[in-house]
């Protein structure tokens, strides 16, 4: 099985975010950055279980980035990737991304491609669902669970309120949540192997989407915070009722 | 046109959907056109009460192949209909079923797109909106100058709001593609509202000490309607189910009401909550950093406070 794995970098999750240029960039500077916790946690390591458990195959990450996005990408190695490719640009938005990856996809014949649910910084969860129809495959999101039997699949997926349960043959394109894996923390060995395992750097192919960011705001700041006496617990009723008016 | 794609779940509409409908009407206005909306499935009840959020007219696509959802039928059938209809903007609601869409139907349309929209668009010289970005640490505003537009809106971003008429429903027929999935099992959980839904929420964290402490969360929510979440070390050890985590890594809700209890307010637990109308904090630590972000705060033991907290809101029920 060959099973394609697209990470993403995004601000590590204790950084301030504020804003340059008259709030028309984000302000990278102090940034710490890391891979986006659902590609690395859940459908990276899913992708190696996988692998693992076939006994064969290959796992290839695919990051769209500069150059500095490296690191990230030698991190998905060191847990457990044979190989990654890199597209050099910088990854302006979904529909840009998701070109980058189609178009290097297409010609591989993967049978799986795997995505995180969402990155932590644009929240957008659109990269798969474009991928996904970019290449006409099958896009099951939102996968907490995911079973291979040959080239048949059983996946469970978190809907609203529960859980849906489908079968689909592969090839097909995966977004994973929580639940799939567990966090693997790569060790020595694999950080040193990591060194010398392939990164292949591809040019990225043209794409423009027509939404673009024009501006951002950080949220109002609240307002000081009213104490209650804790012997006083109706008062914090009368003021939800009253003042807040929520209950 | 502004066609919005109306979601059920075994045939019945949720809150979700009347607020897609009251939006997308709203946006119709500003942009002075008309609301239509678009229903897949042969169980669905009553389409016509869309009517009465403000769409003009009920498309009924009642294929029963539709009864299941698969992104890639969906999608090439949302599609069609915004082609036949001539919908400029298709709006969705931002769930698991609405985000597996909005990339393919932007794809298919060659439609420009924004994922978890929370605000009417700015129409004044182009077409803005809004929507948060860094789990909810920042707002960004985007600019979509296609001729086609397709938005997914975040759910509680407005009220839904009931004036017409129940509208009139047309079927409609497309040509849909086969499925290349067969959907095995659908599991819901009844009578509980799911988190992104949930108008009230009382979360709980690692100061309730263990999962056999968690009765008087479950009365204290029971009281008022509301739904439980906790934090992430919470469901991480499995004293709660992994889909009540909320935070950057977990759900992230909008809800009118968030009681964090027990909870330290980590900047990555914040990110997913701050975005509550009001946040009531009930801890024992007065340095708690989640003060900061509370609107009332109790700074006490929670195990004295919340069955407390139970009864005031009992006695305030009973009136
Ligand atoms: C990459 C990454 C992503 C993360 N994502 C998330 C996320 O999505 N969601 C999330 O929640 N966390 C997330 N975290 C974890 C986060 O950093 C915190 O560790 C976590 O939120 C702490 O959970 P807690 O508040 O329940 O526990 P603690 O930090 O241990 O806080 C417990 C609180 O309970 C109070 N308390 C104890 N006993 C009592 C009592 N008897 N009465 C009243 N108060 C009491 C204490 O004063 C304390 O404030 C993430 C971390 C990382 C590194």
């Amino acid at each position: 099985m060959k099973l394609l794995v697209c990470v993403s970098k995004t601000p590590e999750t204790t950084s301030k975010i504020a804003f340059t240029a008259e709030n028309t960039e984000f302000d990278t500077n102090g940034i710490q950055y890391i891979m986006n916790p659902y590609d690395e946690w859940y459908a990276l390591v899913r992708a190696l279980e996988i692998k693992e458990a076939i006994g064969g195959g290959s796992v290839t990450i695919v990051n769209v980035g500069p150059a500095s996005n490296d690191t990230v990408i030698r991190k998905g190695l060191a847990i457990g990737a044979d190989e990654a490719v890199r597209v050099d640009a910088e990854p302006k938005s979904s529909f840009f991304v998701a070109s980058q990856i189609a178009a290097y996809a297409k010609e591989e014949g993967f049978d799986m491609i795997f995505l995180g649910k969402e990155t932590i910084d644009y929240n957008g969860s659109e990269v798969g669902a474009m991928l996904a129809e970019m290449l006409d495959l099958p896009f099951i999101s939102y996968a907490t669970q995911l079973d291979i039997d040959g080239n048949n699949a059983t996946i469970a997926r978190d809907i609203e309120g529960g859980t849906e349960v489908v079968e689909v043959q592969t090839p097909f394109v995966i977004s994973a949540a929580k639940g799939m894996a567990e966090q693997r923390i790569p060790n020595m060995r694999g950080i040193m192997m990591a060194k010398r395992k392939p990164l292949k750097v591809v040019p990225a192919v043209e794409a423009n989407d027509p939404a673009v960011v024009v501006s951002y705001e950080l949220p109002a700041a609240k307002s000081e915070v009213k104490m209650i006496d804790p012997e006083n617990m109706d008062e914090l009723v009368r003021l939800l009722h009253e003042e807040a008016k929520v209950i | 046109m502004v066609l919005v794609f109306v979601e059920n779940q075994k045939g019945q509409f949720k809150k979700s959907a009347f607020e897609a409908v009251t939006y997308g009407n709203k946006m119709a206005a500003l942009l002075g056109t008309g609301c239509e909306a678009l229903v897949f499935g042969s169980s669905v009840e009553n389409p016509g009460i869309l009517g009465t959020y403000g769409a003009a007219k009920v498309h009924h696509v009642s294929d029963e192949q539709l009864n299941n959802f698969d992104s890639q039928v969906y999608a090439t059938a949302i599609a069609q209909a915004a082609e036949k209809i001539g919908a400029g903007v298709v709006v969705l609601s931002h769930s698991s079923t609405g985000k597996s869409l909005l990339g393919r139907l932007a794809v298919k349309l060659n439609a420009g797109s924004v994922a978890g929209v929370n605000s009417l668009p700015n129409v004044e010289g182009g077409f803005k909106v809004r929507k948060n970005v860094f789990s909810g640490k920042a707002i960004a505003e985007y600019s979509i100058n296609s001729d086609v537009k397709v938005l997914s809106l975040m759910g509680n971003s407005l009220q839904p709001e009931q004036n017409g008429a129940a509208a009139e429903v047309t079927g409609l027929s497309l040509d849909l593609p086969a499925s290349k999935i067969k959907v095995k099992e659908v599991k819901t959980i009844d009578g509980e509202v799911p988190l992104p839904e949930a108008e009230l929420v009382v979360s709980a964290g690692r100061g309730m000490k263990g999962p056999e402490n968690w009765g008087i969360i479950e009365e204290l929510a029971k009281t008022i309607g509301a739904t439980t979440a906790c934090s992430r070390p919470v469901a991480d050890t499995g004293w709660r189910p992994h889909h009540e985590h909320v935070g950057q890594t977990g759900v992230a809700i909008r809800p009118n009401l968030y009681f964090a209890i027990g909870i330290s307010g980590a900047i990555q637990h914040l990110a997913g909550v701050n975005r509550s109308k009001v946040i009531v904090v009930i801890n024992k630590d007065p340095e708690a950093p989640f003060f900061k972000a509370a609107d009332y705060g109790v700074c006490a033991d929670l195990f004295d406070v919340v069955p407390r907290l139970t009864e005031s809101l009992k006695k305030f029920k009973a009136n």
